[in-house]
């Protein structure tokens, strides 16, 4: 499935702002994004495996809450940092 | 095991200065020369990135290391084993460890302080983060651990306190110290938390707070109520320490554990309150502070909008107030507590960021400054590699 990747993370995927990967859930596919690019899932992913403060994981339209929600193989997951800073 | 001996040369340096500057928006070189007369500022580096410390290993005089965040991705640490040409993330960045299933487990918010390891642990580094933890890399900052007990035990977590305990941007683990006599030896403070100790090498720790002073009404026998802005220990004579704390200037003198508020003798209008403390590099009388507003609702700016840097030459006797070329009047700003240091010129260098993203040095250990960069973001910390 294709996952969408914003512009701070990109200095870890080789400036790609769409990616592939696969898994039956977002925790699934986060795993398989950090091996390929390693360092990307703790930028976003808190040691308890949450879903840090400032960043949200859409799956299609629907907002993932943690990363148990379940994946389909047509899926498309896009990782947003949230509209906040300074 | 310690002996008295100290375990740096005396003699000073004379190599070209390069300060590295950690901002709000990225970190910065500024490359000086011999003289330190000339220097020139880098384009940013990591720019929008949060640099809280950025610090340069003495033992290989290559390494450097980076603590990153931005506002929207979380902690790393970022590594130059090539004097910040290249950089590579940590594999493994400072983590706490993860909770038992339905139990809320800690996470770290930001990378806060690093500081290199003993001489004869040429891969070891410290880590202090907020909320407050205590990490070790063996590996020159590849791989992070959390080192010790105290990031899980009930005592250490009750004086740590809670988010509202600390500082508005979280309690954080600071002042990692290494005895340069014995790697075993190792201290650390926590805003809030106090100071504590360790001679095991992290088996076991022990508060040092004997005669620091709490703001009033609370209990200074309970470590949470203490505020070390800054600790830092005379490379000339290990057995002497030097605290900027939330109340009050003070040194210790080991083996004693009692602090000595030698800030009583700087003058009554200024006060003794700051976030910074350097030490000279082969004098163990000569320290430096920069006093900040801590009157009414705690405006940390300089006082009056004067800013000045305090030093005493006699272990804090007497103070003097230097501050040849800052501005006399009208300037609202402050210097963080790893926003200050000195390199090992003779004289002196001093070096300072401020808040306003200045940054001061003087060549002459305090007496005379320079504005080196003006316009840089808010500056978190400032550090000297001597090359």
């Amino acid at each position: 499935m294709t996952i969408h990747i914003p512009s701070a993370l990109r200095s870890y995927t080789g400036q790609k702002s769409d990616v592939e990967a696969d898994g039956r859930t977002v925790g699934e596919v986060l795993s398989a994004l950090d091996r390929r690019y390693p360092g990307l899932r703790f930028r976003i992913i808190t040691e308890q495996d949450t879903i840090r403060a400032h960043i949200r994981i859409f799956v299609n339209d629907e907002q993932a809450r943690d990363l148990s929600a379940a994946l389909r193989p047509d899926d498309q997951i896009s990782i947003v940092c949230a509209l906040s800073g300074g | 095991m310690r002996s008295s001996a100290p375990s740096v040369s005396p003699r000073p340096a004379t190599g070209a200065v390069t300060v590295l500057i950690g901002t709000r928006k990225g970190a910065f070189f500024l490359r000086g020369d011999r003289s330190r007369r000339t220097w020139k500022l880098s384009h940013p580096l990591f720019l929008g990135q949060i640099v809280h410390h950025l610090v340069f290993d003495p033992r290989d005089r290559r390494t450097m290391l980076m603590a990153c965040r931005t506002g929207h991705l979380g902690p790393t640490v970022f590594r130059s084993t090539d004097l910040g040409r290249t950089w590579q993330e940590a594999k493994t960045p400072p983590a706490f460890a993860k909770a038992p299933e339905g139990r809320n487990g800690r996470v770290v918010d930001h990378v806060f302080w690093l500081t290199p390891g003993h001489e004869r642990e040429p891969g070891a580094w410290y880590a202090g983060t907020s909320p407050q933890g205590l990490f070790r890399s063996e590996d020159g900052g590849a791989t992070w651990e959390p080192f010790s007990y105290i990031n899980d035990d009930a005592k250490y977590r009750e004086w740590m306190g809670t988010v509202q305990d600390g500082t508005p941007d979280g309690p954080k683990l600071h002042s990692i110290i290494v005895d340069p006599r014995d790697p075993a030896h190792v201290y650390f403070a926590m805003s809030g938390g106090g100071v504590h100790e360790s001679v095991d090498g992290g088996k076991t720790w022990t508060p040092i707070l004997q005669g620091l002073d709490v703001v009033e009404g609370f209990d200074r026998a309970t470590a949470t109520f203490h505020d070390p802005h800054c600790i830092r220990l005379c490379p000339s004579n290990p057995d002497r320490l030097y605290q900027q704390n939330h109340c009050g200037i003070y040194r210790l003198d080991r083996p004693s554990n009692q602090w000595m508020r030698i800030g009583k003798n700087m003058p009554k209008r200024i006060g003794d309150v700051g976030f910074p403390m350097v030490v000279h590099p082969r004098d163990p009388d000569t320290a430096w502070v920069f006093p900040m507003d801590g009157t009414g609702v705690w405006p940390r700016v300089s006082p009056g909008g004067k800013p000045a840097v305090y030093k005493t030459r006699n272990a804090g006797q007497t103070w003097v107030r230097l501050n040849k070329n800052f501005p006399k009047s009208q300037a609202w700003w402050t210097v963080k507590r790893q926003a200050m240091t000195a390199d090992a010129h003779e004289p002196v260098g001093l070096y300072f960021g401020t808040t306003s993203g200045e940054v001061w040095a003087s060549r002459t250990g305090g007496e005379t400054w320079t504005c080196l960069a003006r316009h840089l973001p808010e500056i978190y910390s400032v550090e000297t590699a001597e090359l």
